[in-house]
């Protein structure tokens, strides 16, 4: 960033307005709604529930995503088995038919709980666009708190209401213990 | 006629439990500082460092046995015709048996919404991590030869061959493979935020280098973590299904034989419960010095304690039913075989190991009817030790007691474990412990995010209580 010309000055990113407590942090993202703003994100120390319907940003493809891997990994799993004990090499154990699918089911339970599991974790990575080693805000002072005792609502200057003068001085009526500008 | 709780608090004071589940006044702020100074005090206390030499010191054993049991083969252990499973399955059995409680503190606890898991779930996690780990080594060097040990699973090969899917062994191999990794990626992903947290504190650059690798970006985004808990929620699903039918597994390989005192249907749920009284015990063996030495009462409350205790005296009591039901099975299967492997371990040469097991998971247990004890630290900690060890008699009397003893005469046996069986055993308790202090000093005990969370919630009931009519 320092290497940047001096007539190319850091675009703004946003403002990082600082809350002191979610229900402090809650009130001020419906009032930014109602405000007309658009374009925010929320950061919270821990799930903070019914917030993610406020800013807009519920996501539920995170079950069927898992619920999607566990099924394939099942089926996978006991296609294996009956590939395996059926076509590749059949073996007769005391007269049981090749496909004895009741001696296949720990397998495949235990195929499909692990592609399932995997996909939580994966799945759940990346929606949230993780891993991502930097970001604007870890640019800024105050950001730090967000894993301490802090709730940060940041308005966005892509967003159309955007004003760096008036959006300050919003979020300052609004209640915010600080405003900070985070660079891009 | 007076109880026993009268009888032994006749006098003194009344010990009260917290009304809460974090007790005294803590704040965001002071929950984070609490918790992560134990990392970030940078203070390595001698008995912390003494605790690491003493797991250090039995885990260079372990290691060394290992060295000779590649070299020399198996025979160094003392399992042969016809006693061919001893100590290695005995251990593997009770190890994976004491990960458990990991599983069911953390996920069914949490599926069932009952918050005071949080303080102790990834204690019990972590726990669970390395009990897998020491309980993998065991088949893993009974194969043998353990560089093949990826013949255990399928895939195309030049020989032609795969393994056989219909063989409970085979089971083991999938169970076990996918309940380390499935709990390896439940305790990172509870750790994620709170090695965020560690993240935004750390001043040398390596530890910034390492946290903020580790933290994957984690900025607490409300997005993120609306994912996240429907992702966290969906693996306790994952894993409570999956703690069952592992220990279910791991019984069949004795169930599906035909061996009298093996082949019995009780064996899944008795193991599981068998399981899960084992891990409470160890998480216990933890919980109650760690609670003290770190200053952590307030978050591990008494009460956490007392409703540990009442679990592990549950699933004793199933434990224990389980016993009095192998012994009916026995006299009503009207099977000679049967009847003689049941007189066999009540009067055989194995007769104190299977009047020890019943002292120490029938009878110890029955003390924590009783208030008082179940809130005597020093108390339960010795019930919990007498539990450990009763559920690694159980294992003994199943396994080598039932081989023991053929069908004919003939093929009768004794089994006499070596030194290099002992050896390697003590050599487990090494990892488990050196793994165990290293979690106590470099990862945060107790979830910080979700000890803020559970705050924040018992906030809001405080508050609604105050209101009085809800």
């Amino acid at each position: 960033m320092s290497h940047a010309p001096a007539a190319l000055q850091p675009t703004t990113y946003g403002l990082l307005a600082a809350f002191e407590s979610p229900e402090a942090l809650a009130a001020a993202t419906k009032k930014a709604r109602e405000e007309g703003y658009v374009a925010m994100d929320a950061f919270t120390p821990f799930a903070v529930e019914g917030l993610a319907d406020e800013i807009g940003t519920r996501d539920d493809r995170v079950p069927w995503i898992v619920f999607i891997s566990g099924m394939t990994g099942a089926a996978l799993g006991f296609l294996l088995q009956v590939y395996v004990h059926a076509y590749d090499y059949p073996m007769n154990v005391g007269g049981r038919p090749d496909i004895s699918w009741p001696s296949f089911i720990p397998v495949t339970f235990e195929c499909g709980i692990l592609a399932a599991a995997l996909s939580a974790l994966v799945g759940m990575l990346a929606l949230n666009g993780l891993p991502r080693p930097h970001h604007p805000l870890f640019g800024t002072k105050s950001f730090s708190r967000v894993t301490d005792d802090r709730f940060f609502l940041c308005i966005e200057s892509t967003d159309p209401k955007f004003d760096s003068a008036r959006t300050r001085e919003f979020l300052a009526s609004i209640g915010a213990e600080t405003i900070e500008e985070v660079e891009a | 006629m007076q109880t026993i709780d009268e009888k032994i608090g006749q006098h003194e004071p009344e010990v009260m439990l917290p009304e809460r589940m974090i007790d005294g006044e803590y704040d965001n702020r002071s929950i984070t500082t609490k918790i992560d100074s134990i990392i970030l005090n940078n203070k390595f206390t001698k008995g912390w460092l003494l605790a690491l030499a003493l797991g250090a010191g039995a885990l260079g054993v372990m290691v060394l046995t290992l060295v000779l049991l590649v070299f020399v083969g198996i025979g160094l252990w003392g399992v042969n015709v016809p006693v061919g499973w001893g100590f290695d399955i005995i251990n593997f059995v009770w190890w994976i048996g004491i990960g458990h409680a990991g599983t069911l503190i953390s996920a069914i606890l949490l599926l069932m919404r009952q918050r005071w898991r949080t303080s102790i779930n990834r204690l019990a996690e972590t726990m669970t991590l390395f009990a897998v780990m020491c309980a993998g080594l065991f088949p893993l060097f009974h194969t043998g030869r353990p560089w093949v040990a990826y013949w255990l699973f399928p895939y195309p090969n030049a020989l032609g061959v795969w393994p056989q899917f219909r063989s409970p062994l085979v089971w083991d191999v999938f169970a076990v493979s996918t309940y380390l990794t499935v709990s390896a990626l439940f305790w990172y992903m509870g750790l994620i935020p709170d090695i965020a947290g560690l993240r935004d504190k750390v001043r040398s650059r390596v530890m910034q280098m390492t946290t903020g690798m580790l933290a994957m970006g984690w900025r607490g985004s409300v997005g993120h973590w609306h994912r996240y808990e429907s992702a966290y929620l969906l693996l306790a699903g994952l894993s409570t299904p999956l703690v069952v039918s592992v220990h279910s597994i791991v019984s069949l390989d004795f169930a599906v034989s035909i061996l009298p005192g093996w082949h019995a249907t009780i064996f899944p749920p008795y193991f599981v419960a068998g399981a899960v009284y084992a891990g409470f015990a160890m998480v216990l063996n933890f919980v109650i010095p760690i609670r003290k030495w770190y200053n952590l009462e307030d978050f591990i409350t008494i009460k956490h304690i007392d409703w540990m205790a009442k679990i592990m005296l549950t699933t004793g009591l199933i434990v224990f039913y389980g016993y009095i039901m192998e012994a009916f099975y026995a006299w009503y299967s009207g099977n000679i075989y049967e009847w003689y492997m049941m007189y066999n371990r009540a009067f055989g040469p194995y007769m104190y190991l299977y009047w020890g097991l019943i002292f120490c998971n029938g009878l110890v247990p029955q003390f924590l009817w009783s208030r008082k004890i179940r809130l005597n630290m020093a108390w339960l900690w010795v019930i919990s030790l007498i539990v450990g060890v009763g559920m690694w008699l159980e294992r003994f009397v199943i396994v080598p007691v039932s081989l023991h003893r053929d069908f004919m005469p003939s093929s009768w046996g004794m089994y006499n474990p070596t030194i290099f069986d002992i050896s390697m055993f003590v050599g487990t308790f090494g990892l488990f412990i050196t793994g165990m202090v290293l979690y106590f000093r470099f990862v945060p005990i107790i979830p910080v995010a979700e000890m803020k969370h559970q705050l924040h919630a018992e906030h809001d009931e405080a508050h609604a209580g105050a209101g009085g009519h809800h």
